[in-house]
């Protein structure tokens, strides 16, 4: 279902899930638009809604089609055609809304050494002393756009490409959780051991996943992190702290 | 109230409904693989449809009841006994003291579930007291059961639970009639598996899609909560083309470059980048859920209406099960 007004898409996931699709590629004004959508879907929720997973240019959401069918009104046919229906109205309110901005998180990073032992060859690769890679690596600001892989991996965009490194040839078997690397143009955080590819660069003292708190993550869709270079004294003392 | 783990078997975890609201945090939505088992073997002994029980695989796990109870055994066959004799499936059991109950073998399907009277006394986490492997939440501590596990139970004992536990009491024996549940689940070696088109069906070359549906896929050993890979011709796409990852759900099929597909589980991850050929309908997820690794499966495309039809389908029958369970204690 194409929408030519809000230049929208909705497509179904199956009969219980349907994708919104409001754009292509990776910029920081279509999150804007999930954001804001993602922001109007909490404030109006409709009845037989699960939840909703915003990605880079689109969302999720998950519902139940019975419920759906039994609360609504039925000149529509289907439970898909119903919730788009919805969607579709809410879409038109996108423009006058405006999510409320992401929080800034700084995420401390013990850079290079045991905890980051592929700094070097992100370093060779790209020209640059380690120095260069640190100093690149904590300069920019990284915007948000999803949550996924794993519970709090940020998917991150805005990394500069003089330190896009490609992925290793072979996985490691296990990354330790607090690992920093970086993987092509990505950079991101395992909050959870997991076997991975990236190449690790540090490793940062904070845990991402949080599973007693609510959120249970320590970063959500739409914030803004920026990385700050630690010492080893420095990780060791916010490390038994959190203990 | 304990149960002890005398064995764990291949993999045995406590699963509820699943715990939904939290994806968009990267928090999977695990879950009883089939949930109508699920439902039906807590409906048998008198708990609310979601609640915990025990989803065991395959074979070999082995318990002991520490007091006197109500089970139910659902799901696939997998040669329970009770104290070395078969027990009876799909209908409330009263299990006596120190009774041993143990799954020999798989004869049918992969997943049986022990509900219990009054639940798994677990902590629930997030809503939900599904396990979650990797990341060592929800369930008995996180984890899959490990020999000498002591598994709390009973604590949420209702009336109704009371009603069964005296119903089965009265009557001494273990009750004659069981659940039918073949009108919307089935086990077997070729199974028939319903799907719609999947995002990216378009993106797929002709003699792809031609395949897909005129052949059959193989179920692979490394086939798991998470993702079910078949074996079977390789699916290609009209030319290569970047998809940026983007939240999938229970029966997506997914192609990645071997052209082999994978259908995500209960334990998928939230999120996925692969080209999506087809989508499982919901009703159709129990029964892919039961095929044993080897077996064979044939897909076949229906429309969006008659995928929505046969889930309300399903929904009436179950609630006609839940009735009939009621009537019959």
């Amino acid at each position: 279902m194409l929408n030519l007004q809000t230049n929208t898409m909705i497509k179904p996931l199956g009969d219980s899930a349907l994708i919104v699709q409001l754009g292509e590629g990776i910029h920081p004004a279509i999150h804007e638009k999930v954001k804001n959508l993602l922001s109007l879907l909490s404030e109006h929720p409709f009845e037989g809604s699960i939840e909703c997973v915003p990605a880079y240019n689109n969302i999720t959401i998950y519902y139940d089609p019975a419920l759906v069918l039994r609360t609504q009104n039925k000149t529509e046919k289907t439970s898909f055609k119903l919730v788009s229906a919805y969607i579709q109205q809410l879409l038109q309110q996108l423009g006058e809304t405006a999510a409320s901005a992401g929080k800034t998180v700084t995420i401390p990073v013990l850079y290079g050494g045991e905890y980051g032992p592929d700094l070097a060859y992100v370093a060779e690769v790209n020209g640059l002393t380690t120095d260069e890679v640190i100093q690149i690596h904590s300069g920019n600001e990284y915007l948000v756009y999803m949550i996924g892989f794993a519970p709090g991996f940020p998917f991150l965009g805005g990394m500069d490409e003089r330190i896009a490194t490609p992925r290793k040839d072979t996985p490691r078997l296990a990354i330790h959780p607090g690992s920093v690397g970086i993987a092509g143009k990505q950079t991101g955080i395992y909050p959870l051991e997991t076997p991975g590819g990236w190449q690790i660069i540090g490793r940062t003292p904070l845990d991402l996943f949080l599973p007693e708190l609510s959120p249970p993550t320590q970063l959500q869709s739409g914030d803004i992190i920026q990385f700050m270079p630690i010492s080893t004294d420095q990780y060791n003392e916010m490390k038994e702290r959190r203990q | 109230m304990t149960i002890q783990v005398l064995h764990p078997g291949a993999l045995a975890t406590i699963q509820d409904k699943g715990r939904f609201g939290y994806q968009q945090y990267g928090v999977i939505a695990s879950g009883a693989m089939d949930s109508y088992s699920l439902r039906i073997g807590n409906w048998l002994v008198g708990n609310s449809a979601n609640e915990g029980a025990l989803e065991v695989t395959m074979f070999g796990t082995s318990l002991q009841f520490e007091k006197d109870g109500v089970i139910a055994l659902t799901g696939a066959d997998l040669s329970a006994l009770i104290n070395g004799k078969p027990a009876p499936t799909w209908r409330p059991l009263l299990i006596r003291k120190g009774s041993v109950l143990k799954f020999k073998a798989a004869k049918q399907g992969s997943r049986a579930y022990v509900a219990i009277a009054g639940g798994f006394d677990v902590p629930e986490v997030m809503g939900s007291k599904s396990t979650y492997l990797k990341a060592g939440i929800g369930g008995f501590h996180g984890r899959t059961l490990q020999k000498g596990d002591q598994l709390p139970y009973g604590s949420k004992f209702t009336k109704l639970n009371e009603k069964v536990l005296h119903h089965l009491e009265q009557i001494g024996a273990p009750v004659k009639w069981s659940v039918r549940f073949d009108d919307v689940l089935q086990f077997g070696k070729q199974q028939r598996i319903r799907v719609l088109s999947g995002t990216e069906f378009d993106r797929f070359d002709a003699p792809s899609i031609e395949t897909f549906f005129n052949e059959t896929y193989t179920l692979t050993k490394d086939s798991d909560r998470m993702g079910f890979r078949f074996n079977g011709a390789a699916l290609s796409l009209k030319e290569p083309f970047e998809l940026l990852s983007e939240g999938v759900t229970f029966g997506t099929v997914q192609v990645p470059s071997s052209g082999q597909p994978i259908i995500l589980m209960a334990d998928r991850q939230t999120t996925g980048g692969y080209p999506k050929i087809a989508q499982v309908i919901t009703a159709d997820l129990p029964t892919l859920a039961q095929m044993q690794p080897n077996a064979t499966v044939q897909f076949e495309k229906i429309t969006f209406e008659q995928a929505e039809q046969e889930l309300l389908r399903h929904a009436q029958i179950l609630t006609e099960i839940q009735l009939g369970i009621r009537l019959n204690l």
